[in-house]
């Protein structure tokens, strides 16, 4: 070793750089900090309590009232103990179904025209009107196919017509995030493929829809648990209906229909019950559906992901 | 005179060359053992001998005054230019010259992006790639590319995405095939080694030179006559560029090869060709010089080019 070694530190002389912690700056950037964190940590534990919550008290309000009959069987005369929501599950299972076979093809075709095609005024335009149709109120989609389709079109009270309104509700959602989560998929991969000799399509298909699968899901099973839970748009179309219905041109039993009568049309306790119950079943539906397309996704998917 | 003899005649000329202007080969790891060393000649072999397999040999590729715009932005003016067949030619000058645009635009790949147009002509096999009737897919399946940053399909298996050329074009072939497109391409690209006890796993998990050469390994599984690279080295260590730039002089031998680099002992290294693109106060791209990368890099004609490869240049 040659050469001048810095001096080693005097004892009791200051350094020259300014290390320390007990700094003032230092100090207040750390209370700072501690503070913001523990904000942060506060709003989150509030938005999962509350969640908690509304869970909760349906879990604990609505659990006496399942039973095998509660799934199984239709409703009973008003006031009347027993019976069930069977018809309300099976009617929107249809009716949802029904919008998401018409919503999901025309949200995600409209959304990946808009990400990986849409330049000029066209796209400019569709993506207007989606962005204006996913701040319409559900009860003015509803009010609309009343008008063309229950008033007119059909001439009474009909599934169809729940299932149009919800179908537009899920239109612009999809659009929107499916255009959103294609944007992220890195131009280099579209690149790498087209470089290959690979047509456009085939690119899109093949290469930019993988990539981007998990996050179109998302966006397709939030839009299907909002519809789910939509109830203003089906008091205008669908109506309801105490028995089990297949007809889709007629009125037909739906659960949040279900939840809305027996909580605000009858003075029995036995009716509340139900209401809770009705609401604790539309949760299991959409949770378990949304678990057994995230299930499906990954076992469909790559083993080996990063 | 046979093509390899004349190819070896200037092999020597511009390995004496390049002497004088950098130190040669010297990025190869100088404290390599015996077992390592033995390991890189056999790897060399095998690329050299998955070369020779292949059917025919590259074409050449003439561009004549390619003009290339985005949007209302002329990005390179007028650059004609001839791809030899079976040698590298190398596009240097200072960023925004245009050479990755004028590159781009060799496999119609510039008209991809938002408002990019080109005019002119470029030739491979006498056909002009923009004329009429002509379709771009096609043409990428001859012109291959290998771009900037590595750029594996994430959601693919190494495997999947050394046959990804062949699957995205709907080419079908028997398992037993497909393997042997697999490790015939990896060991094209010298990757083969490296990766063959771990196939299925993802493309991703590689480093970044291995994921530069599954890409090369990709783009030579379709068999181009013409490969593009895009600064293929400027995202990696020095090793792995030693390993592409070995492999791209092995490449050539059945394969036209463009280079776009920002590195000008890279490019005395590795072309047989130079070019010097600069873009002037108009702000378009030019040629300014275009010679054999011997000529360019000890006796150039243009000032600018002079200035410019000895560092004068701002």
């Amino acid at each position: 070793m040659q050469g001048q070694m810095t001096a080693p530190s005097i004892p009791g002389a200051r350094p020259r750089l300014s290390l320390e912690a007990s700094d003032g700056q230092a100090r207040r950037r750390k209370i700072v900090n501690g503070i913001m964190t523990t904000l942060i940590g506060a709003a989150a534990l509030l938005g999962v309590s509350i969640l908690g919550i509304i869970l909760g008290y349906i879990i604990v309000k609505g659990a006496p009232a399942l039973n095998l009959d509660f799934f199984t069987k239709a409703p009973p005369a008003l006031g009347e103990a027993g019976g069930g929501v069977a018809p309300a599950i099976r009617g929107s299972l249809l009716i949802v179904g029904l919008a998401s076979l018409v919503g999901i093809p025309v949200g995600l075709g409209a959304g990946i025209y808009l990400a990986e095609f849409g330049r000029g005024r066209f796209a400019d335009t569709v993506r207007f009107i989606a962005d204006l149709m996913t701040g319409l109120p559900s009860i003015a989609i509803g009010a609309v196919a009343w008008a063309l389709l229950v008033k007119r079109g059909i001439g009474t009270y009909n599934a169809i017509a729940g299932s149009v309104a919800l179908a537009i509700i899920m239109i612009p959602i999809i659009t929107r995030t499916t255009e959103e989560i294609l944007k992220l998929v890195p131009n280099n991969l579209r690149e790498a493929s087209l470089a290959l000799g690979t047509p456009r399509w085939k690119t899109i298909v093949s290469v930019v829809l993988p990539v981007a699968r998990s996050g179109i899901l998302t966006g397709v099973i939030l839009s299907v648990a909002r519809v789910s839970g939509e109830t203003a748009p089906l008091l205008l179309t669908v109506l309801g209906n105490s028995f089990a219905s297949n007809n889709l041109r007629g009125p037909m039993a739906a659960l949040p229909l279900e939840i809305y009568q027996y909580a605000t049309k009858s003075p029995f306790a036995d009716s509340f019950t139900k209401a809770w119950g009705a609401s604790l079943v539309l949760i299991i539906i959409i949770g378990l559906l949304s678990l057994s397309v995230r299930l499906a996704a990954r076992l469909g998917g790559p083993q080996a992901r990063r | 005179m046979s093509t390899s003899e004349r190819r070896g005649r200037e092999t020597a000329t511009i390995e004496t060359a390049q002497t004088g202007i950098a130190d040669g080969r010297g990025m190869a790891p100088a404290s390599a053992s015996p077992a390592e060393m033995a390991q890189a000649a056999q790897e060399k072999a095998q690329v050299r001998e998955v070369i020779e397999q292949k059917a025919g040999g590259g074409v050449s590729l003439v561009a004549e005054g390619v003009n290339a715009w985005y949007g209302s932005t002329h990005a390179i003016k007028d650059v004609s230019m001839t791809f030899r067949a079976n040698e590298v030619t190398a596009l240097i000058g200072p960023s925004g010259c245009g050479k990755s645009t004028f590159l781009r635009c060799l496999n119609r790949m510039h008209e991809v992006l938002a408002g990019a147009r080109v005019e002119g002509k470029i030739l491979i096999d006498g056909q002009d790639i923009y004329g009429k009737g002509v379709d771009s897919v096609r043409v990428r399946r001859h012109i291959g590319m290998v771009f900037q940053k590595p750029n594996p399909f994430p959601m693919m298996s190494i495997y999947d995405n050394v046959i990804a050329g062949l699957k995205l074009n709907g080419i079908r072939k028997r398992k037993s095939e497909m393997d042997e497109t697999v490790e015939h391409s990896l060991r094209g690209a010298a990757l083969w080694n490296e990766v063959k006890d771990k196939l299925k796993e993802s493309g991703a998990s590689l480093s970044g030179g291995q994921q530069q050469r599954l890409c090369i390994a990709r783009t030579i599984a379709v068999e181009p006559e013409v490969v593009l690279m895009d600064e293929p080295c400027s995202a990696l260590d020095p090793i792995s560029t030693y390993k592409i730039e070995e492999l791209i002089g092995e490449l050539k031998q059945k394969y036209t090869i463009a280079i776009v680099t920002h590195n000008m002992q890279q490019a005395s290294r590795v072309a047989d060709w130079t070019s010097f693109m600069l873009a002037g106060d108009a702000g378009y791209g030019q040629l300014v010089e275009y010679g054999r990368t011997e000529q360019i890099f000890t006796q150039p004609q243009d000032k600018r080019t002079e200035d410019y490869i000895t560092g004068r240049f701002g």
